[in-house]
Parts: C-alpha cells; structure tokens; sequence
C-alpha cells in the first residue's frame, strides 16, 4: 500500500471503509456494515428485483425484463443439463444463486466509484469453500469410502499408486483455491490495470486521450471478463457437482 | 494490499453469509419456481396450440377430401349426362337422316317412273305421227293407198324393237 505521496494508490479501491460506524481500516468490527457490505446489499436488492419483478407479470408474450430472467434461468439450466445431466437439477437453485451474485458482484464492480467485493480473496476463497464442503459432502453421502477410488485414476498400475494418489488428492484439495483465485486475480488485476491507465490520463496532458482510449476499450473488456468469471465460477461447480455424483 | 489484511475478513464473512443466505433462500423459494411455472405454463400452451392446430389440420384435409370426392363425382356425372345427350342427338341425327334418304329415293323412284310414263306417252303419239307418215309416203311414192291397220302393226313392231333396244 503506497500511502502519502500525493497521488492515489491503484489499490486504494480495494480499501474496506466501515459507513455505520463510519471506522477506518484495521478497527472494523464484525457486525459493521462496510461499503463491502452496501455492494453485497446491493447485488441481494438488484437480483430480487430483476427475477421477481421481472416476472411479476408471468406474461406469455415475455417483455423485456421477463427475457432477460427467463435467459439467465434457460442458461444455468442448459448449463447444469449438459454438465450433469438431468440429475443436476437438484442442484440448481445454488448454482443460479452463486451465478448471479458473482456476476452482479462483478458487473457492479464496473460502475465509477462502487467497490468490488469479488476482488476480495476472503469472499471468493468463501464462496469457493461452499462449494468445495458441498461437493464434498455430496460426495460422501452417495458414494460412502467408495468415494476415495476417486484418487485413483482408473486404469493406472498399481506400482504408480504411490505417486498418483498424492496428485490427485493435492489436485482435489486446490480446488477451493483455484476457484477462488481465479476470481479473485481476474478482479483485481482489471481494476488495478483501469486505475493505472487512467492515472496516466492527467499526468500526459493532451496525450492523455491515449490512455483515456485505452481505459475505454478495457473497460469493455472488463465487462466481459465479469461474464466470463461468473461463468466459469459456475461451469466449475457444475463440473465439481457432476464429479461428486459419477466420480469418474 | 487491503484484501490480505485479516481485520477486515470478519466482517466481509458476516455480510456475504448473510446476504448469500437471504439470496439462495429468495432464489430457491420464490424466483426460480416463479420462472419455471411461467416457462411450463407457456410450454403447455405451446402444446396446445399445436396440438388444435394439427386437430384442425386433419380436419380441413378431410373436408378438402369430400370436397374433391364430390367434385369427382360431379363430374363424373355432368360427363354421364353430356354422353347420354350426345348419343340420343346422334340417334336422332342418324334417323332423321334415313329419313330423308328413304324420301329421297321416294322421290327418285317417282320422277323415274313419271319419265317413264312420259316417255311411253312420246312413243305412242310417235306411233301414230309415224303411220300417218308413212301411209302419206307410200301413197306418194308408190301411189299404194296402205291399210292403215297394217301399217300401224309394222310400225308398232320397228318402234317397239328399238325401244327395247334403247333400253339394253
């Protein structure tokens, strides 16, 4: 954290301010609401509104919004179909859930001034522990120690067991980690990579239309990466839910 | 870097907790039912549509079967009706005809029968034209007062012969 020095750090933006009690870092208490917490709020607020009261009227002929609610749920359900398959649909209400709050997590993050509270590795490493104990569980629950054949790679000789088996458990344990910094770095090195840029924007003068540029076109790019996260943030756990009910 | 300063995870924990929670339980227990029983109840009426729609179908082709059922024998019997009245005038042509041909030849046989007459009638006024001729002649000639019986016998015989022989 480069503080002082006149201009802004670029991971000032990631700075947990408490709003009630108004408290600086490092004396936040739990029960403080942050502007953490406003964003996550907010997504709760923005995500009911756009599911309930887009299909509020159930219409036949859908409008506007009751497209886009009917399109976010026929994607996640085309998702989990083709990754799971039809006993996948147990399983749907938290993959759409965990869908749409990292996706309005994310996109929310790309309005000026908001915080992005996917670009903390607490709340993704979060997230990503939910999904890791779930499947897990899942696991366990359907296929009792049958379920540690998984570490085994089928076919493989019994001679490489000793060293496939620790693969495969170090690989099982990095999920959660994978999943979460995955995210999480997408997050933070595009707002980072904006921040930068569009600090050149005053400093160039007239030039500064080339960042400006620049910062314009990433933020296109940002938009899509926030799809793109919360997608893969679903895929995976369809993919992780498929391997806990097939194993293999 | 803010995110690796653990004073303020507690807190961030707390609220996405909350607000995951309160989100999965909206999600689950009243979006998601929301969309799929609109999708289904669209569905459904998809099915029904179609479903009156192939009804009506089926339907239509059979009134368009009847339709070209009843043609055909429509047909069939205008064709009938056009045969019956093209023979029964062909009939009527054909006796008409005869007809006129059996009057036709009537009507020869007629005129050839009064020509004959006629011609009988020339020959036997000839007849007589020809005695008298030939009385006048022989007195002429041979100064011989012929009987006029005789002469007329002669006569006879020579016209007759060649009015035979005309006839051959």
């Amino acid at each position: 954290m480069a503080e002082g020095g006149g201009a802004h750090s670029p991971l000032e933006q990631f700075e947990i301010k408490g709003l009630f009690p108004a408290r600086d870092h490092g004396e936040i208490g739990t029960l403080d609401f942050t502007n953490s917490s406003l964003m996550m709020v907010t997504t709760l607020v923005l995500i009911s509104a756009f599911l309930i009261l887009g299909m509020r009227r159930g219409a036949l002929v859908p409008g506007r919004m009751q497209s886009l609610a009917e399109l976010s749920y026929e994607f996640i359900a085309g998702l989990i179909s083709d990754t799971v398959g039809s006993e996948g649909r147990r399983y749907f209400p938290i993959v759409f859930t965990l869908f749409m709050f990292v996706l309005f997590g994310n996109l929310l993050g790309m309005v000026p001034y908001s915080f992005t509270f996917t670009s903390h590795i607490i709340v993704t490493f979060a997230l990503a522990m939910l999904v890791f104990t779930g499947v897990t569980i899942l696991a366990v629950a359907k296929h009792g120690m049958h379920f540690f054949s998984f570490f085994v790679p089928p076919g493989a000789p019994v001679a490489m067991w000793p060293l496939l088996i620790p693969i495969e458990v170090i690989s099982y344990l990095s999920r959660p980690i994978s999943l979460s910094v995955r995210l999480f770095a997408n997050m933070l090195a595009g707002h980072t990579l904006l921040k930068v840029i569009a600090g050149f924007i005053g400093l160039l003068g007239v030039f500064g239309i080339l960042p400006f540029a620049l910062v314009v076109a990433l933020t296109g790019l940002e938009i899509l990466i926030a799809f793109l996260q919360a997608y893969v943030f679903a895929i995976l756990t369809c993919l992780y839910i498929n391997d806990a009910l097939h194993l293999h | 870097m803010p995110q690796l300063d653990p004073t303020v995870w507690p807190t961030q924990l707390f609220w996405l907790t909350l607000t995951f929670v309160a989100l999965y339980l909206i999600v689950w227990r009243v979006a998601l039912p929301r969309i799929s029983e609109v999708l289904e109840a669209r569905q459904r009426k998809l099915d029904d549509d179609l479903k009156k729609a192939t009804a009506l179908k089926e339907e239509a082709e059979a009134i368009l079967a009847e339709y070209e059922k009843m043609r055909a024998d429509a047909q069939a019997s205008a064709h009938q009706e056009l045969q019956a009245t093209h023979d029964a005038l062909k009939e009527e042509a054909e006796r008409e005809t005869e007809a006129l041909a059996a009057k036709l030849s009537a009507q020869t046989e007629e005129a050839e029968a009064r020509i004959a007459a006629a011609k009988s009638a020339a020959l036997a006024s000839l007849e007589g034209t020809v005695s008298e001729v030939v009385v006048a002649a022989t007195e002429k000639l041979i100064g011989v007062k012929a009987g006029g019986q005789e002469v007329a016998r002669v006569v006879g015989d020579v016209m007759g012969s060649q009015v035979k022989g005309e006839g051959r």
